[in-house]
């Protein structure tokens, strides 16, 4: 039986058309995945069911349970969210309220929906919790939302929709900001509370493993327009269109090169430690601390790709920092056989210009007030102040054309913009030439594709192989993301807690036997 | 690629100017205020009561920059001349004589020792707007006045944001104790009672507007460093700081360079508000007598003398008026510049 069915919806913000005439339905207890890379209009589609956006002109129909969702009255259609069309979001930190304890926002769900006196909304907010295998669901039930895990939260806000039995769950990406090891676990359990309500589920994600493994039927975005529909395996094995077939494709190849002889960088029992504060009249005296890395050793050859990986928290990135100097650490850190604590302030900016840097975020780690040949042409001034404005600027462009970013007409042209004029995969192309344009040898990689669409992921992963083929570049690649590691690094380490727990070539240590360490079940 | 193409945009000061001037009422408000103030530069050419240029049995003469004793036009003391007694006027006005006079022919300093009526005397053709209780023209007195306030204002601003931007960097940018050390001095330093000072240095030093001008700002740079101080430390954990260092930068030229151009929208948007309270602060002290020396032409001074002479309206209505246009301007000004400057409204134009 059709519960929700959606016709011709074209959602539009002052002028312009986000979703285009998209269609589907979804059937009572039917799990439909929504996939698209961000800006497909995939979010749009789903809350605009709702009308959850106050600035949108909605045209088409959205009829839920026969009744015309487009037409609602305000009662109407606030009787209909939360009491019979839950959602949970990506963030459970701001999607819940923080001055709120969890156990009151849910039973405010149930006061409001259901008419509950206290106690009996207390008692339901309780059995919501547990039912979303919360553990000590009476004590948890007055915590605050930070004092949870992030899997805890997103547990909670899970409880929290469903305390009112709708009949359709909007999951918008549900388990992207969760570590690896819970997404699997976020996703069991919804698809245990579906069997057990009969729930419909409206997923919104753009990880096809996870489409892979939860839902019936799939139902493609690009740019608004929803380009194909069908069951899981039939999208899945034979796509039609070009653009579910790029998606498909998306997952990344390894194409990387054979390391050569040597060491250029070596740690050993690196130790990161951060100081904490104590709690009470004793943090008025005295720093407790926290170990965030406790004595990594390894080496890393030339044109070689060491893969550093763990859950957030395990200490990887803060190892990152220290192999850069960003952060205080003892142990032995050389570079090039130089150790930053044997050198002098001039020393070590000397030797900054051999391990270089790209960070995660494209859109932090650019300077947003200076142009990109100002960015990119930095480091040309600190290391080598002797070159001529015009050399500065053919190098910059060099660097530029080095990291793809001449195909589409002349470098020159970009030199004088800003990096708000740039998509996200050409920023990191920047961010990967400002790190290139000083010839390192070394280049940390903390996460580089992770806030990247998969198909731009895949460009950029390719880029980088190709990068240390032509330079024989060495890597540092800090990541969570096992695809990745698996198509870019000759070893691994992997860190859980600060302490390293596995470290061998990349096909014996990504083994089965990893999966069950981290908590995660091996994907599809 | 498939990545979208590259819009060719402006860089960020550039747009944010541009939604300024979008602003049609903040965008009016800084154009007039400009305009007084630059009128208000050129006071000596239109308020004074020397003429700008005389000519006296063939010879030229410039009384504004000259000091001509009263002979030279055929009168009988050495002292220097007032061009506004009638005698030496009737001597100018021969035939074959000439001379130019600013618009308003009163100095802020002239007594008007030819007024038919008691002093503070009323709006009249001689006197526009009437004059003080001394017999001073209100017009000079104002326009002279709110040069003296703006002026005054751009100092104290110019100064304040100044140290407030460098004392907020250091302290965001180095963090940890020196930002702890830092902000403790500026607790105290913000408990000293400001106006308990002022009365015990007008004691101490003979009144001057850079006294003023020293004390006031000395006062006022902490809101400043408070907005950059949290500017910094939000920045100097993104990666593009990160960035900066790994390659080495110096932290001099992070701070200026790199940090600084993202933490001026607060600063920015401060200046006319800033500008606004200094108004505000003189004309106060002046209104207690606490301000500027004697005979210096100012606005509180003005004020102060409204409250004194009741009857004469003219004093208190035309000294409010300008006031109150003043401070409006810098408000609307302010408001522009926040809404111009608001991350929000540029995220929402960059979407495409």
């Amino acid at each position: 039986m059709t519960l929700l069915q959606v016709q011709d919806l074209c959602v539009s913000f002052g002028g312009r058309r986000v979703v285009d005439r998209v269609s589907f339905t979804l059937d009572r207890g039917e799990k439909l995945a929504l996939v698209g890379e961000s800006g497909s209009g995939k979010t749009v589609t789903a809350l605009a069911t709702l009308r959850l956006h106050d600035a949108a002109r909605l045209q088409g129909a959205v009829r839920f349970q026969g009744r015309d969702v487009l037409a609602m009255g305000p009662a109407d259609l606030q009787a209909l969210r939360g009491n019979e069309i839950a959602v949970i979001f990506q963030e459970p930190m701001t999607a819940l309220n923080p001055v709120m304890t969890v156990g009151a926002q849910i039973m405010e769900a149930l006061q409001l929906h259901k008419g509950l006196n206290r106690a009996q909304a207390r008692e339901q907010a309780i059995a919501a919790l547990r039912r979303v295998e919360v553990p000590e669901p009476e004590r948890r039930v007055d915590s605050y939302p930070h004092q949870l895990s992030g899997g805890q939260r997103q547990r909670a806000m899970i409880a929290m929709a469903l305390a009112c039995d709708p009949k359709l769950l909007i999951a918008d990406e549900p388990t992207t900001a969760l570590d690896v090891s819970i997404r699997y676990q976020i996703l069991d359990l919804l698809e245990k509370l579906r069997q057990e309500r009969d729930l419909a589920v409206l997923m919104i994600t753009h990880d096809l493993n996870l489409v892979r493994r939860f839902a019936d039927r799939v139902a493609v975005m690009e740019r608004g327009v929803l380009v194909e529909q069908g069951t899981m395996a039939q999208v899945m094995s034979a796509p039609v269109h070009p653009y579910t077939r790029k998606l498909i494709d998306s997952r990344c190849e390894r194409e990387v090169g054979e390391p050569g002889q040597g060491c250029v960088l070596e740690g050993r029992s690196v130790r990161v430690v951060y100081p904490v504060p104590r709690p009470g009249i004793r943090g008025w005296f005295a720093k407790g601390s926290f170990t965030a890395v406790q004595g990594a050793t390894f080496t890393l050859a030339p044109g070689e790709t060491l893969g550093v990986i763990g859950e957030s928290g395990s200490g990887k990135t803060s190892l990152a920092l220290a192999l850069l100097d960003l952060q205080k650490a003892s142990g032995h850190i050389a570079v090039d056989g130089r150790a930053w604590v044997d050198l002098d302030a001039g020393g070590r900016r000397q030797l900054r210009r051999h391990i270089q840097v790209v960070f995660q975020d494209p859109f932090s780690s650019l300077s947003p007030r200076l142009t990109v040949e100002q960015i990119v042409g930095e480091g040309l001034a600190i290391h080598e102040p002797g070159l001529t404005r015009l050399q500065r600027r053919s190098r910059v462009l060099a660097a530029l054309e080095d990291v793809g970013l001449g195909e589409d007409g002349p470098a020159g042209a970009l030199l004088h913009r800003y990096p708000h004029e740039f998509s996200g995969g050409q920023r990191q192309r920047i961010a990967i030439a400002r790190a290139l344009v000083v010839q390192p040898r070394i280049v940390v990689l903390d996460e580089p594709t992770s806030s990247l669409d998969v198909t731009i992921q895949k460009q950029v992963l390719q880029l980088l192989a190709q990068l240390q083929r032509r330079h024989g570049l060495s890597y540092v690649l800090v990541t969570h993301d096992m695809d990745v590691v698996r198509a870019m690094a000759h070893r691994v380490l992997v860190m859980k807690d600060g302490r390293v727990v596995r470290e061998g070539a990349v096909d014996q240590v990504l083994s089965e036997h990893l999966w069950e360490e981290l908590g995660e079940p091996q994907a599809g | 690629m498939t990545e979208p193409p590259v819009r060719p945009r402006q860089g960020p000061w550039r747009r944010a100017w541009r939604r300024f001037t979008g602003n049609r009422l903040g965008w009016r408000a800084l154009q007039v205020f400009l305009a007084l103030t630059l009128v208000s530069l050129f006071a000596e050419v239109l308020s004074n009561d020397k003429p700008l240029l005389v000519r006296y049995d063939g010879h030229w003469y410039v009384p504004l920059v000259q000091t001509l004793p009263e002979t030279t036009f055929g009168g009988d003391f050495h002292t220097p001349t007032d061009f506004l007694d009638p005698y030496i006027r009737a001597k100018l006005a021969k035939p074959g004589n000439f001379a130019l006079f600013p618009p308003n022919h009163y100095h802020y300093s002239t007594i008007n020792y030819y007024s038919r009526v008691p002093d503070p005397a009323p709006p009249s053709r001689q006197n526009w707007l009437g004059t003080d209780d001394r017999g001073r023209d209100l017009v000079a007195r104002l326009l002279y006045g709110f040069r003296l306030s703006v002026l005054f204002a751009l100092g104290v601003t110019a100064v304040c944001t100044l140290g407030g931007v460098l004392y907020g960097a250091i302290q965001g940018y180095f963090a940890g104790w020196t930002d702890i050390t830092m902000e403790r001095f500026v607790e105290i330093w913000s408990a000293m009672p400001t106006l308990y000072l002022l009365i015990i240095f007008s004691a101490f030093f003979s009144p001057s507007i850079w006294l003023l001008l020293a004390l006031i700002s000395v006062f006022g740079w902490m809101g400043v460093a408070a907005y950059v101080r949290a500017e910094f430390l939000k920045n100097r954990t993104l990666d593009y700081v990160r960035a900066a260092k790994a390659l080495g930068q110096r932290d001099r030229v992070i701070i200026f360079r790199h940090i600084l151009p993202n933490c001026l929208t607060p600063v920015i948007t401060l200046v006319p508000f800033e500008m606004a309270g200094a108004i505000g602060a003189l004309t106060s002290l002046d209104f207690l007598g606490l301000g500027v020396p004697e005979g210096t032409p100012s606005l509180g001074e003005l004020l102060a003398q409204g409250k004194n002479n009741l009857d004469a309206w003219w004093i208190s209505l035309a000294t409010f008026t300008v006031l109150v246009a003043t401070l409006v301007l810098l408000i609307l000004v302010g408001d522009a510049l926040r809404d111009a400057l608001d991350p929000r409204k540029a995220l929402a134009e960059e979407a495409p």
